[in-house]
């Protein structure tokens, strides 16, 4: 067990506070419990000095005439209006920090499925329903499902996010203290659904580069982002220096890209998944249709990878990317 | 007072006899009882599935049924509560029974429609039930899809197809209400002359005129992707998992309304009865009624702040859902200040309003924690959700029911119930029922998802003290079972106004003749005007 714990971790109320994001949840949870401690009370409190104060003391009694007070209606009604919007505003603000990842944050895969999660390194290293991790390190989860919705929870992160099938959606945290964590799928998915779990541990930095460093022998290797291009014969289309016969592929990530049909959009995860699996849903302006569908052919998993590589490599020449979208990788081929 | 008290007196209940005098009735206050009968069949059955569930989650393994079996029992006890018990609960029971004795009519607008209803009901009850019986549903209330779609082996359709046919009839009941409160209000009764419990039903009926058909078409979706395989929401197929949620939440918040009016209306008629004095602010609480079935409307997004919905549209639904509650703590406020100065009794039925104010006070306050964006990233589908809804739908909900049904017991059947047993079971729900679901919010905080078979050591002592608490809870609700069938036999005969309540029901005799009124009534006095009824038994 943990020495040295604050006054708020050691009652057994609340789940350790690992991250970065739990002491502001925490804080906000306070917050409010005070507010709600207050408003039961002072209810409790005047409905039970009332019923006890204007008891019946004759069966032919009645109570006294009532008229109404229109401006404590509308104090009553104003007051807790502004102690909501005080929620309303800090919860906001404590939402857009859990899910707007810092820009250095690392980036992890995860796939759920039924029952597992399936997480994968930046290095490559892959584990099944244990996730190591360094403290001190932002990182961003880029996650999806192989079946059903999924939920992936870590109660000592104070982070949730929702996982789909067929779309990529993210959470982040920062681990500020070692130790291991539950992760629970909170999303209810069928049979299994309550061992759907797992745990998370947070290792010293020095700990966790001793950790990748080891084999995982039991797991079998995929192939890399960079094989797999090669296995899909993706690169017999997309060529890292012509643009001849499809767009190439360096530096796009994270650029608006031009369509066929004069809009613009971000290049992100979702975008180069559909990209893969269902490409004619989105035509990238000066191209044709020629591009094959991989729905079916790659899992998840390779899906990841591939987008992966993509994401990683550099537009032509390294270092600062042009802001000019899409074409850019044409425009900046040698 | 003259009455024609005795055995012999003619009224809605020996009026005519025999199974098929009830199974063809049109009078409004024996399809109540009909339907009363239908609920509380539902309700044990929703019960007995929760007496297993706290059974289970006694102990951290999931050790005593299977895993495919638990997910059976949580889905049919929310399926059973929710659309078979709570929302034709007090509408259908109380509202029926009420709302034309209320307004000083001779029955509801349309009476074969309202028979029709019930039917329609039954059918869509039977349905559910052979389900039930055949292996039952594993995909939580809630039927997200794709799980309820393209993965779930239950009987998905078949209970889907139950709550079909089930929402028309609460379509139809809105509709007659509605009817009936525009059309068939006695001469002079005006709308700020009605009791506020007419107000809260109206309010319902909108919801449910106008919610329900949206409910209805997310069923047609999802049956026809789970037969035809056309792709409307399994990304597999094209479709999208969250349009499924963004409809479902848009009937199934203000479904969480149709459950609550009612039972606001009738706290504010046993408020006012039990204190013996007009409600505070009365068009302040009549227009809440309204403001709450409006926003209603308009708050569903707070279902999905974590299910890749925009970061924008979680924060534009939290702002909204803000604006709900104020409505809903106007109401608490101006139930308190009507206490003030009142003549407060402390007869069963004010027992369950004044403990509907506290635990409706805790189940809107944790409302708002949950509609605070940062802090439902934590909690939200943990015990901390399960707990809330809880103490708005059974600490709300079912506490405003049987409060009503304590209190309308007398006109209902023409008899009293033992005060004794009343007084102690009410205070059984009150206490077993926190015992129950308190210690949730702590759960949900500490992490535990909801629709866990199997759980962490750590979560043990919560989960304990939740099923004890159940335990009290379940047998806080058999008393009155029991004691309201003998009462029927055996209990002492009530006049017409045994509670001293102002209120055109109680000026009719107990129970009501067939055609409610001997003499048509008319009105010319504001509602709950005890002042003036003290008034005139003085001069007489
Ligand atoms: C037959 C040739 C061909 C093959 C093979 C091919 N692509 Fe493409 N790809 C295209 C063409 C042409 C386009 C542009 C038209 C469009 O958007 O569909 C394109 C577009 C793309 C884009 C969008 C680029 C942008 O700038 O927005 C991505 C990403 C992509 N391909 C990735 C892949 C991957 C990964 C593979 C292998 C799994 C692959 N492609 C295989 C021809 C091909
Ligand atoms: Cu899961
Ligand atoms: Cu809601």
């Amino acid at each position: 067990m943990n020495q040295g714990k604050g006054f708020w971790e050691s009652l057994p109320l609340f789940p350790e506070r690992a991250s970065t994001l739990a002491s502001e949840v925490d804080t906000l949870y306070f917050f409010t419990v005070a507010v709600a401690i207050f408003f039961s009370l002072l209810v409790a409190a005047l409905v039970l000095y009332f019923a006890v104060r204007y008891r019946r003391r004759h069966p032919n009694e009645v109570g006294q005439p009532e008229k109404t007070i229109t401006w404590l209606e509308i104090t009553w009604s104003v007051i807790p209006f502004l102690i909501l919007m005080v929620m309303f505003v800090w919860g906001a603000k404590v939402f857009f920090i859990a899910f707007r990842p810092p820009s250095n944050a690392v980036e992890y895969y995860v796939v759920g499925k039924q029952w597992m999660w399936k997480f994968q390194h930046p290095q490559g290293k892959r584990e099944i329903n244990d996730l190591h991790v360094p403290v001190g390190q932002p990182i961003k989860l880029t996650m999806t499902s192989e079946d059903v919705i999924h939920s992936f929870f870590v109660p000592a992160f104070r982070i949730k996010a929702d996982v789909l099938p067929g779309r990529y959606t993210t959470a982040w945290f920062e681990a500020t203290k070692a130790g291991a964590y539950h992760i629970f799928c909170a999303e209810y998915c069928g049979t299994e659904h309550s061992r759907m779990g797992g745990t998370i541990h947070v290792m010293e930095p020095r700990d966790y580069e001793a950790w990748l460093e080891q084999d995982a022998p039991t797991d079998e290797r995929l192939l890399s982002g960079e094989e797999l291009f090669a296995k899909y014969v993706c690169n017999t289309c997309h060529y890292p220096d012509s643009s001849a016969r499809a767009p190439i592929l360096y530096g796009i990530f994270g650029e608006q890209a031009e369509l066929a049909d004069g809009s613009r959009v971000l290049v992100d995860e979702n975008y180069l998944r559909e990209s893969i699996l269902n490409p004619t849903a989105k035509i990238v302006a000066g191209y044709q249709a020629l591009m094959p569908t991989y729905q079916g052919q790659v899992g998840e998993e390779e899906l990841i990878q591939l987008i992966a590589y993509i994401k990683g490599l550099e537009p032509a020449g390294g270092g600062e990317q042009t802001a000019s979208g899409g074409s850019t990788a044409q425009e900046t081929a040698p | 007072m003259s009455e024609r008290q005795g055995p012999r007196r003619q009224h809605y209940l020996n009026a005519t006899w025999g199974l098929k005098s009830w199974l063809l009735t049109k009078d409004h206050k024996r399809i109540a009882i009909l339907y009363l009968l239908g609920i509380t069949v539902f309700f044990f059955i929703g019960g007995l599935f929760a007496v297993l569930i706290r059974l289970e989650l006694a102990t951290p393994a999931g050790d005593m049924v299977q895993p495919d079996t638990y997910n059976r029992l949580f889905t049919m006890h929310g399926v059973m509560m929710i659309f078979f018990f709570l929302i034709p609960s007090i509408p259908a029971v109380l509202g029926n029974f009420l709302i034309p004795l209320m307004i000083g009519a001779k029955d509801l607008a349309f009476p074969k429609l309202n028979l029709a209803s019930w039917y329609i009901y039954m059918l869509g009850g039977s349905f559910a039930l052979w389900a039930m019986f055949n292996g039952g549903v594993d995909t939580g209330w809630t039927f997200y899809t794709p799980f309820s779609t393209t993965f779930s082996n239950s009987y998905v359709i078949a209970t889907a197809l139950g709550i079909f046919i089930l929402g028309f009839s609460s379509i139809l009941t809105g509709l007659n209400f509605v009817v009936t409160i525009h059309r068939m209000r006695a001469p002079g009764l005006t709308w700020f002359r009605l009791p506020l419990f007419v107000w809260a039903q109206y309010a319902t009926s909108l919801i449910q005129i106008l919610g329900t058909p949206v409910l209805a078409v997310t069923i047609l979706l999802v049956a026809a992707e789970r037969l035809l395989h056309i792709g409307i929401f399994d990304p597999a197929l094209g479709g999208d998992p969250v349009l499924f949620q963004h409809l479902f939440w848009f009937y199934s918040h203000p479904a969480v309304y149709i459950m609550v009016l009612p039972s606001m209306g009738v706290i504010s008629e046993l408020i006012t009865a039990f204190a013996r004095k007009r409600i505070f602010g009365y068009q302040f609480v009549a227009f809440a009624s309204i403001a709450i079935a409006v926003l209603g409307f308009l708050v569903w997004g707070h279902h999905m702040f974590v299910s890749s919905q925009s970061v924008y549209a979680g924060v534009v639904f939290s702002f909204l859902s803000m604006f709900v509650a104020v409505p809903s703590a106007v109401k608490v406020f101006n139930w308190t200040a009507t206490l003030y100065q009142g003549s407060i009794s402390w007869d069963t039925p004010m027992l369950y309003a004044l403990g509907f104010i506290g635990l409706f006070t805790i189940g809107g306050l944790t409302g708002v924690m949950l509609s605070t964006l940062g802090i439902d990233i934590h909690v939200h589908d943990t015990y901390f959700v399960v707990a809330h809804f809880h103490y708005i739908m059974v600490g709300g909900a079912i506490m405003g029911y049987l409060g009503g049904l304590h209190f309308w017991w007398p006109k209902i059947t023409g008899r009293l119930y033992p005060v004794f047993w009343s007084k102690l079971s009410a205070l059984m729900i009150f206490v077993g029922f926190n015992l129950t679901f308190f210690p949730q919010f702590l759960l949900g905080y500490m992490g535990m998802p909801r629709r866990y078979h199997a759980y962490p050591e750590e979560f043990q002592v919560l989960n304990v003290m939740s099923s004890a608490g159940a335990t009290i809870l379940g047998v806080g609700y058999l008393i009155p079972m029991i004691y309201f069938v003998w009462s029927m036999r055996y209990g002492e005969r009530a006049s017409s106004n045994p509670w001293g309540a102002v209120g055109l029901e109680w000026e009719t005799t107990s129970p009501p003749p067939s055609h409610n009124f001997l003499e048509p009534p008319t009105v010319d006095h504001e509602a709950y005007d005890y002042v003036r009824r003290a008034q005139e038994q003085r001069v007489a």
